[in-house]
């Protein structure tokens, strides 16, 4: 925020200066946030893990924000930083519609975080990274819109469905087998859980549903109505209903073969 | 080198506050109202673009008679402070009695400044609470004091008969279309005491609504909706003040 730069500069996540470091420095790591397309929308999931190393620094982390009434935002990378960039970057959307009296366009938003996440540049060079998934309704076009990031800031319009963090790239697979283009609400969402379990199964640093402590992915929706959170009963009854499914096929389901 | 004319600081602020008074009873009134679900915002503007009204906050609402760049340039200061302070600390930080005190020492410094001329507006900041009790309304004058108000108050050209034609009307807990529709009674009146008619589409109508599910209770009521609800209130009132003719408003809650 240009306002920002010029009256308080220490309050903005780029200005900083880091003190040469050896070595990685140990900070807790959110990791995978999956997001798929339907017709009418966009679904944005995340699991609920946060891991320092090889230890669990936080089970019930919350990895999936809203950014603005059509958007929201999933932060894979360092928890603490990614955090603050939501922070930063919501005050940003709603300083703009209410100074402009006019939201921003879906590419705008888009573009305003991957400069912010290109200022992050420094920090993420030493090893304190922040990816985020980016999903919107775009009221223009009328359907939603999944946006990924890479560390520099490099924006891709992704079709369908994306992923991003430690596990994506099973998410990304078991997506890759289940995505079709005419989901419903309720398939996109089941898609997405879908898609967590299976990097949870691979990848040690993402959590699966934990049925003992009762938590469970924070799934979002988002369309015409605007931005949504499933309550904890609506995903827990996903979680719950493909839990019992892998009871019997630990793999999920099976694609056909041709 | 000639002696520059002496002109008594009394003599000063006096020709400041008529310049201001006169610059804002040119521009059109506008009136805030509390009513049982919140406060809205009620004025006469044929501009969809120009607001009057504008949101700075989740519960903090703004409103301003008089020059449009003046109040404009105030407008997004307030959004600036506030925004920097929920950013800086939280979100419940953001109160409307500091951005009024904020507006009061800019409007302050401003008029008593030999070197520019006094900002002709007149500001509104209220803030909706959890009841109707927590509601804030504070009004900002020309020359940087703050009045504390209650109930209703008026702003711009015609304000004085507007704020007694609505102080002797106005009651607690009344309806959005109750109050919208006393409003726009008062508005429509002259100077000389005729009425005149102002239909919707140059109506600008906005609230702070408590009932909001979101953190942000500001809300435009525009369009079908605003229409909808001057014509709904005609009907509904006269049959709600048929049914209970003392306490039609305070079962609204």
């Amino acid at each position: 925020m240009d306002f920002l730069a010029e009256h308080q500069p220490e309050l903005l996540p780029g200005n900083r200066q880091l003190p040469p470091t050896q070595g990685v420095i140990e900070a807790p790591h959110g990791t995978t946030i999956v997001a798929a397309t339907f017709p009418g929308g966009v679904v944005l999931a995340g699991d609920r893990r946060a891991t320092m190393g090889n230890v669990i620094a936080q089970r019930d982390i919350e990895k999936v924000f809203p950014a603005d009434e059509y958007s929201a935002v999933g932060i894979a990378g360092t928890a603490g930083l990614a955090v603050e960039m939501v922070r930063l970057f919501q005050l940003e959307l709603e300083h703009f519609e209410k100074v402009e009296g006019a939201q921003l366009s879906l590419e705008g938003k888009a573009n305003r975080l991957s400069t912010m996440i290109r200022s992050n540049l420094g920090m993420a060079m030493q090893g304190l990274a922040v990816v985020p998934l980016f999903a919107g309704y775009d009221v223009d076009r009328a359907k939603g819109r999944i946006f990924s990031y890479d560390v520099t800031g490099g924006r891709s319009e992704e079709q369908g469905y994306a992923a991003t963090g430690s596990g994506s790239i099973f998410a990304r697979g078991a997506m890759k087998k289940l995505f079709r283009a005419d989901l419903t609400e309720a398939e996109a969402t089941t898609l997405v859980v879908q898609a967590l379990y299976d990097a949870a199964d691979d990848d040690s640093a993402t959590g699966g549903p934990d049925v003992a402590r009762r938590i469970y992915p924070i799934v979002t929706v988002i369309t015409e109505d605007g931005f949504r959170r499933l309550g904890d009963d609506e995903s827990s009854e996903i979680a719950r209903s493909i839990l019992e499914r892998r009871l019997e096929q630990p793999d999920g389901p099976r694609a056909a073969l041709l | 080198m000639s002696t520059p004319f002496y002109v008594s600081p009394q003599q000063a602020m006096t020709d400041r506050a008529e310049f201001a008074r006169k610059g804002i009873a040119r521009g059109r009134s506008l009136v805030v109202l509390q009513y049982a679900d919140g406060i809205v915002f009620i004025g006469e503007n044929p501009s969809r673009a120009l607001h009057k009204f504008s949101e700075i906050y989740d519960r903090i609402g703004f409103a301003a008679a008089g020059k449009y760049n003046e109040y404009e340039n105030l407008r997004i200061g307030g959004v600036r402070y506030a925004d920097l302070r929920g950013y800086t600390y939280d979100r419940d930080d953001v109160t409307a009695r500091g951005l009024a005190n904020v507006y009061a020492q800019t409007l302050g410094t401003i008029f008593s400044s030999a070197a520019e001329k006094p900002y002709e507006v007149e500001l509104v900041v209220a803030e909706v609470g959890e009841t109707p009790e927590g509601d804030q309304i504070y009004r900002l004058p020309h020359d940087g004091s703050i009045v504390d108000e209650h109930g209703s108050v008026a702003v711009g050209g015609n304000a004085e008969q507007i704020s007694s034609f609505l102080d002797q009307r106005h009651r607690d807990g009344m309806s959005l279309a109750e109050a919208l529709k006393l409003a726009v009674q008062a508005l429509s009146r002259d100077t000389n005491g005729t009425q005149r008619e102002i239909p919707a589409e140059r109506l600008e109508v906005a609230v702070l609504d408590r009932t909001r599910p979101q953190a942000r209770k500001f809300k435009r009521i525009v369009g079908r909706q605003l229409v909808r609800l001057l014509e709904a209130d005609g009907a509904a009132s006269e049959a709600e003040s048929a049914e209970n003719p003392e306490d039609s408003g305070s079962s609204e809650e």
